[in-house]
């Protein structure tokens, strides 16, 4: 598995049930309200081609990753898009608006209410790969979603469909990403693959 | 003129022109499919790292055609003889249902869902119920007739053969072996990437492109473009027209390696009006280029025995439906799947070696970010793909079948060049095609 990924510890299949950390109910409901507010702000800043907003829902060492959900569910570390910071996301975002050749398209993303799964510890981080978090505990949700492509004098067409599942870390600036793994059902990418999502 | 007497070429003799029917006519594909994916051609299936224990299965396509490559039990008399890999047809020998739905697997035998005939993993027929019909009140009712024979009935099998952990499989059982078939001069690059060593499996992206699928081996016989579409390669030197490179082919033009050594990147003259060079350009998180040069990257340079030769890149291509990529660190198999003859479906299977570092094998992850439908290298050629098919379909939609691409870049015949400023392995490959197609 990827270093940076912490494995769920204290959560269930749908977030039923006590999630350790959590008070109540309340506090439950109160994180999947941030974390919907904050899904809807990323979606809009991906779909209005907002792109230097977007490493900013990540800290600035957050992992991006697009991975099939064939790779994922057999352990495969493979990823369609794996960017490890800010930086990276920043570099693809120069990337694919300066250097990267292709038909221009819209996105539109459509997103489910998240479910709160649970929380978990960052994981103590090797040497090279330091991180210091204020709070250690990470949010850990899962949000479906559906992209359509929409490419000038064509049709709409589903051009990727799937789960976000995220751990989301409290900082100053309030609730960030500490890592998105976009977990594709779609078995064939139409054509290619672009802009995040 | 009747359409359908159309030469290859409209220019008789020239073989650097490509007449865009070759990708426009639905009835051409089938016979490609008949003569080249059918025929006597070894087509890929997948690596012996992806079914690693006995009855481990992968389902994939030649062609048109659903195969099934799985781990068999090998005979201890056959030790050392057998490598135990079956590839069998999707079909069921009794009414033709396409069996097997799962991707991958395991499996002690395969059986139809529809009428429960049974295969053992080697393709044979194990049973089938009611073979001997049913007895009801002293009377045996149905059953297959006296004279049917199980062994007749198993699936079809195909020829197999394993290469340095590559496994190839042929429909038609007078193909030549495949070390013949690929030859003496791609071999060195098959091993050098292959031959005694451990594969790990890193996993799959898959991609729909709409686009003949000839485009694709093209794409991958043709130097000419990635200095110019692929901003990534002409700026930081990992693919431009200034590098030592060497183009290389079988005898029959049909497979073809482009091997060459990265530079600095940065101005030069073959960046002088090029719109995709950025010369201020630069990575804020540049780990992507943490490149490490491999021991195995150097090996004795196969036409200049006495010297040795350090490609930093290998773009092998094997007719009809296989790309091996050796791009830095980054190591795939990527397959052709056709689909019509205006789209195919492209399979990167990527891996590393069994006694890569953990940081090796991170290093490997992450420059797959430069390969594959998203990467910043590739995605583009799927483009390029799609739009030189729109071009073609565009022309030919009066059926008249005209129009022809040109690929005269370094001359108009077929040769080896120690340079990559030609076209000459599309060349080479069209030759080759034009023979098998019988077309003048």
């Amino acid at each position: 598995m990827n270093e940076n990924t912490p494995k769920p510890l204290n959560s269930s299949p749908l977030g039923q049930g006590d999630i350790a950390g959590i008070e109540s109910l309340s506090t439950v409901q109160t994180l999947e309200s941030e974390i919907n507010r904050l899904n809807a702000q990323y979606a809009r800043a991906l779909d209005e081609r907002l792109f230097d907003l977007w490493p900013e829902f990540f800290i600035p060492e957050g992992r991006y990753t697009v991975r099939s959900r064939e790779n994922h569910e057999r352990g495969l570390p493979l990823a369609l898009l794996d960017l490890e910071s800010q930086g990276m996301m920043r570099d693809r975002i120069y990337g694919v608006t300066q250097t990267i050749f292709h038909a221009p398209y819209y996105t539109r993303h459509v997103l489910s209410p998240t479910v709160l799964l649970g929380s978990t510890l960052v994981q103590p981080m090797s040497p090279s790969n330091a991180l210091e978090l204020k709070d250690p505990t990470l949010w850990v949700s899962s949000t479906s979603y559906a992209v359509f492509r929409t490419k000038p004098t064509q049709v709409s067409e589903v051009f990727n469909v799937g789960q976000y599942l995220d751990h989301w870390t409290r900082t100053e600036a309030g609730l960030k990403l500490f890592s998105r793994v976009c977990i594709f059902d779609t078995e064939m990418v139409l054509n290619s693959f672009i802009y995040p999502i | 003129m009747n359409p359908a007497s159309k030469t290859f070429s409209q220019t008789p003799g020239n073989i650097s022109r490509v007449p865009y029917w070759a990708y426009t006519d639905p009835h051409l594909h089938t016979q490609e499919l008949g003569r080249i994916f059918y025929g006597q051609h070894w087509s890929y299936v997948g690596l012996l790292a992806e079914i690693p224990n006995l009855g481990d299965f992968k389902k994939t396509q030649i062609g048109e055609r659903e195969v099934i490559m799985v781990k068999d039990h090998v005979h201890p008399s056959q030790q050392g003889l057998d490598h135990g890999i079956r590839v069998v047809e999707n079909r069921c020998a009794h009414r033709g249902v396409r069996f097997c739905q799962k991707t991958h697997g395991n499996q002690r035998s395969f059986v139809c869902p529809y009428h429960q005939w049974a295969y053992k993993l080697n393709g044979d027929l194990g049973g089938l119920p009611f073979k001997d019909g049913v007895e009801r009140e002293g009377i045996t009712q149905g059953g297959m007739p006296k004279d049917f024979d199980v062994k007749q009935h198993g699936l079809n099998r195909l020829k197999v053969e394993v290469l340095h952990g590559l496994v190839f499989a042929t429909f038609d059982p007078q193909s030549p072996p495949l070390d013949q078939y690929l030859g003496p001069r791609i071999m060195p690059w098959l091993e050098r990437i292959f031959k005694s060593r451990e594969l790990t499996l890193l996993g799959y992206n898959r991609q729909r492109i709409p686009g003949n699928w000839k485009l694709m081996m093209e794409n991958i016989k043709d130097p000419y473009h990635p200095g110019l579409l692929h901003t990534w390669f002409v700026t930081f030197g990992l693919w431009r027209a200034d590098q030592r490179s060497r183009m290389i082919m079988d005898e029959r033009g049909r497979h073809a390696v482009m091997v060459s050594q990265r530079n600095e990147g940065g101005d030069g003259a073959v960046t002088k009006g090029v719109t995709s060079f950025k010369p201020n350009m630069k990575l804020q998180d540049d780990r992507l280029l943490d490149i490490v040069q491999e021991p195995w990257w150097t090996i004795a340079d196969p036409s200049k025995p006495t010297q040795t030769i350090t490609p930093s890149v290998t773009m092998i291509t094997l007719f009809p439906s296989l790309i091996i990529q050796q791009q830095v660190n980054s190591l795939s198999t990527r397959q052709i799947i056709p689909n019509g003859h205006g789209q195919f479906d492209f399979v990167w299977t990527h891996f590393g070696f069994k006694d890569d570092t953990p940081e090796m094998t991170r290093r490997r992850l992450r420059q797959a970010n430069l390969f594959g439908p998203a990467g910043y290298v590739s995605a583009d050629d799927g483009e390029v793909i799609e739009f030189s098919q729109a071009g073609f379909e565009q022309f030919n939609s009066d059926g008249l079948r005209g129009g022809e691409t040109l690929c005269e870049l370094g001359g108009r015949e077929v040769a080896m060049t120690e340079h990559m400023v030609t076209e000459t392995l599309i060349r080479g490959m069209y030759n080759y095609w034009r023979e098998v197609m019988g077309h003048e």
